[in-house]
């Protein structure tokens, strides 16, 4: 190992806790997300990959992804496949009102030194056939030093409505970051402004960073994201420039984990958003 | 039998002289592949308050597995501003889609006075949606026109 090198490792061990997760956006995209009646059904797709709404890095699991009903009890999600680049299922629609689909991940990241040695717990990118489970905070020793341990949470949501729009399954459960739209994800339209507040542990999250990034990347030269942040009263005003899916992602890191050790809490919520034309 | 009984019931809504008329275009287009589009004619009050849907022609005839009712969402200026809200079929004011010509769609009587907008909105299978949307006053004292560029041709108001 070249002196350099080694100094490289030192200054990366300098920082609180490595951010180990890829730079890749997590997302969900439904066929469409405004239903006349109950007839029909909706079918997802589910990748991470940087561009969007394009397949081209990994799927997306599908074994967290949960559906929830109009009334807010748990539904069904049928034929489900997992392919190279994306994963794919479908969501009958029986019920009239606004369902939503999603996943919450919680997971403990960080590293620890034995005999001066780092590890670190979690894994890297996708799961290699024939590696080692990855280190989980159960195998922590009790001569480790050096713990540094973060929290982090992950929502990520898609909602569609079959007839009228409905609010049940918005309602808060007062843990993490969650979204309390004020204007209903399933009613944008390009050229108006669209109001949505963001929760923390149930309170309004202020300055919270924002970022909305339009479909389309292959068929323009720019990224088009913008990054905009909540009011004081954790409110995010959104005007669409046109019509299309829109990806949100609102990330909050704060010190109040939960977890023994954890010295930071990491949120993450993301949603697909279907803007139609006035 | 039953098309007299329509008659009876269009005849009771029509008898009170009506607020005005709208006449709507629906253009002769030759495509290919033609379907008769799904329209939606409703008031939106200037002030604010509940819209109201005067005529909504759709495929009534289509049931089952992919009912005609499930492309209503295709309207989608309709759907959003209080068509969801319709049962369907809404009686005097749901019907079947229409073939190319011109329609007359009387005021209701019982229409507050006041401004409004009127908006008809057409969307085609295998073509384009097309919003067109013209002030009007209740009551309509003057004739006014307005026109859709594809989907929708002339649309005529006239005060009887």
């Amino acid at each position: 190992m070249t002196p350099l090198v080694a100094r490289l490792i030192a200054a990366a061990a300098l920082v609180s806790v490595p951010a180990a997760l890829s730079a890749h956006r997590r997302w969900m995209l439904p066929s469409r997300t405004v239903f006349s009646d109950t007839s029909s059904w909706v079918t997802v797709d589910a990748a991470v990959s940087n561009d969007l709404f394009f397949f081209d890095h990994q799927p997306l699991r599908l074994d967290g992804v949960k559906v929830w009903q109009p009334d807010g009890s748990e539904g069904v999600l049928q034929n489900g496949a997992t392919g190279r680049y994306r994963s794919v299922f479908d969501v009958r629609l029986d019920k009239p009102g606004t369902w939503k689909i999603g996943t919450q991940m919680n997971a403990v990241m960080g590293s620890f030194k034995v005999d001066g040695v780092e590890k670190r717990l979690g894994r890297r990118g996708p799961p290699q056939p024939g590696a080692p489970a990855p280190l989980t905070v159960a195998d922590i020793p009790a001569n480790a030093t050096d713990v540094k341990l973060a929290e982090t949470s992950t929502r990520n949501e898609i909602f569609v409505t079959a007839g009228a729009p409905t609010t049940t399954v918005f309602r808060p459960t007062g843990k993490g970051l969650e979204f309390a739209p004020v204007t209903h994800p399933d009613e944008l339209v390009a050229g108006e402004t669209a109001t949505f507040r963001f929760l923390v542990d149930g309170k309004p999250a202020p300055g919270l960073k924002v970022t909305i990034i339009p479909g389309g990347k292959r068929y323009r030269n720019d990224e088009g994201a913008r990054e905009l942040s909540t009011g004081a009263d954790g409110v995010l005003s959104v005007t669409w420039p046109a019509a299309g899916m829109y990806w949100l992602n609102a990330t909050l890191t704060d010190a109040k984990a939960t977890t023994p050790r954890a010295t930071e809490r990491r949120m993450s919520y993301v949603t697909t958003l279907e803007v139609l034309t006035p | 039998m039953r098309l007299s009984a329509f008659v009876l019931i269009g005849g009771a809504v029509a008898a009170p002289a009506a607020a005005g008329t709208v006449t709507i275009t629906i253009p002769r287009l030759s495509v290919a592949e033609y379907h008769r589009p799904y329209v939606a004619v409703w008031l939106d009050p200037v002030g604010g308050g509940a819209p109201r849907t005067l005529a909504l022609w759709y495929d009534v005839k289509k049931v089952g597995n992919e009912p005609g009712t499930k492309w209503l969402s295709e309207l989608r200026a309709w759907w959003r501003k209080g068509g969801r809200g319709l049962a369907m079929p809404a009686d005097g004011i749901s019907g079947a889609t229409r073939a190319p010509g011109r329609y007359s769609i009387p005021l209701p009587a019982t229409l507050k006075p006041g401004n409004y907008v009127l908006n008809v909105e057409a969307a085609r299978e295998t073509g384009g949606r097309e919003l067109v949307s013209i002030p009007l006053v209740v009551p309509v004292r003057a004739a006014a026109q307005g026109a859709g560029k594809t989907e929708l041709g002339a649309i005529a108001l006239s005060p009887r």
